[in-house]
């Protein structure tokens, strides 16, 4: 899919700038482009490094299993047959809490973890589960509570208060949330598993 | 509200010290150890941000953008939407690397704080890289038949779009 839209977008600017009479600014941006993406990656580097940091604190001192605990109870109602005690769910939420930290590095293989043990219970091997099905629309949305690198990119750009969109942020996560939720609760019964 | 934006970051990198500290973590080697990995990680996208980077510029000084803004802004100004934003509404499920890179551009072009910068800065906070995580996640447990779960994920996207230009145009965020 990158490759038509990395490639169509560059050959497309190409030939519209022959029309625009623009060819030699085009040239020129490819070039600062370019530059840009260093400057970029070097003033993110510092925030990026200082929260993986503090994420492996995190996961070495188990804060995923800590809080799991607490969010277990509301886990509940989104996966209505799965048994809370069965280690399907445990990753589950696992997963969970590890996307709400911003804890990406220890969220992605948590996830992939948690849809291997869902499709041990799975009795159709190849066709996804509903609980499959909710959980991968969690992690599509995102529930990260800190957008730690969008924070720190408005700062580097001068934002007055660069944390000044987490609020506005948060309402919207709820709303494509709970978009999302209503979503496979209604299609799961369009959709069926048999 | 303010307090909120102001206390969140220092409470989490607290919770995050005061786990390690109760669990007697060896915290600041373990520090250095996960900033050496977020190193590595910053540096393997270095790449890829370098092609993207260099094609939103070129589409954007070739006129590209601006055609495409005049082609769709009927559409978008029905939702009062800087049509400046639609490139970000389609990559956005796509690409991280490609809605970094174009939040970077309407950054450097309109400033954080405009219009178009907060809305951005709300679109790529409160939506995730669709495509790719359905990939992965059921990639990974050889899953063939996704159901629902497209339509699903991309439902959630379009309202974190939506809402977020709505919070900036009548809420005033």
């Amino acid at each position: 899919m990158m490759n038509y839209i990395w490639g169509g977008m560059m050959a497309l600017s190409l030939i519209v700038s022959v029309f625009t009479g623009r060819v030699e600014q085009t040239a020129a941006a490819a070039v600062s482009g370019a530059g840009e993406a260093v400057d970029l990656t070097v003033s993110l580097l510092g925030i990026m490094c200082l929260w993986t940091g503090l994420s492996k604190i995190g996961e070495e001192a188990g804060l995923i299993r800590m809080i799991s605990k607490a969010l277990r109870p509301p886990l509940r109602f989104l996966f209505p047959k799965l048994d809370p005690d069965s280690k399907a769910f445990g990753s589950v939420v696992m997963n969970i809490v590890a996307n709400l930290l911003g804890m990406g590095n220890a969220a992605t293989p948590l996830g992939i973890k948690a849809v291997k043990h869902l499709d041990e219970l799975n009795p159709r091997k190849g066709t996804a589960t509903d609980e499959m099905c909710a959980l991968v629309v969690l992690n599509t949305a995102s529930l990260q509570l800190i957008p730690t690198t969008l924070i720190s990119l408005r700062q580097s750009y001068g934002a007055a208060s660069p944390g000044d969109v987490i609020t506005p942020i948060w309402i919207c996560e709820i709303c494509a949330l709970t978009v999302g939720i209503i979503m496979t609760k209604i299609l799961s019964k369009r959709f069926k598993h048999f | 509200m303010e307090a909120v934006s102001i206390y969140s970051v220092p409470c989490f990198i607290f919770i995050f010290l005061m786990s390690g500290f109760i669990k007697k973590v060896d915290v600041y080697s373990c520090f250095v150890t996960g900033a050496k990995s977020g190193l590595q990680s910053a540096f393997n996208i270095i790449p890829s941000l370098i092609g993207l980077m260099a094609a939103i510029a070129m589409f954007r000084e070739s006129g590209c953008l601006e055609l495409l803004t005049r082609f769709i802004s009927p559409l978008t100004d029905l939702i009062h939407m800087p049509a400046e934003l639609v490139p970000l509404g389609f990559l956005r499920p796509v690409s991280g690397s490609a809605s970094l890179a174009v939040v970077t551009d309407i950054f450097s072009n309109f400033g954080p704080d405009s219009v178009q910068g907060r809305i951005a800065s709300i679109m790529m906070g409160s939506t995730e890289t669709t495509f790719y995580t359905i990939a992965v996640y059921f990639g990974s447990a050889g899953i063939k038949n996704v159901r629902y779960t497209l339509f699903a994920a991309l439902a959630a996207d379009l309202t974190g779009i939506i809402m977020s230009v709505i919070l900036v145009q009548f809420f005033g965020f």
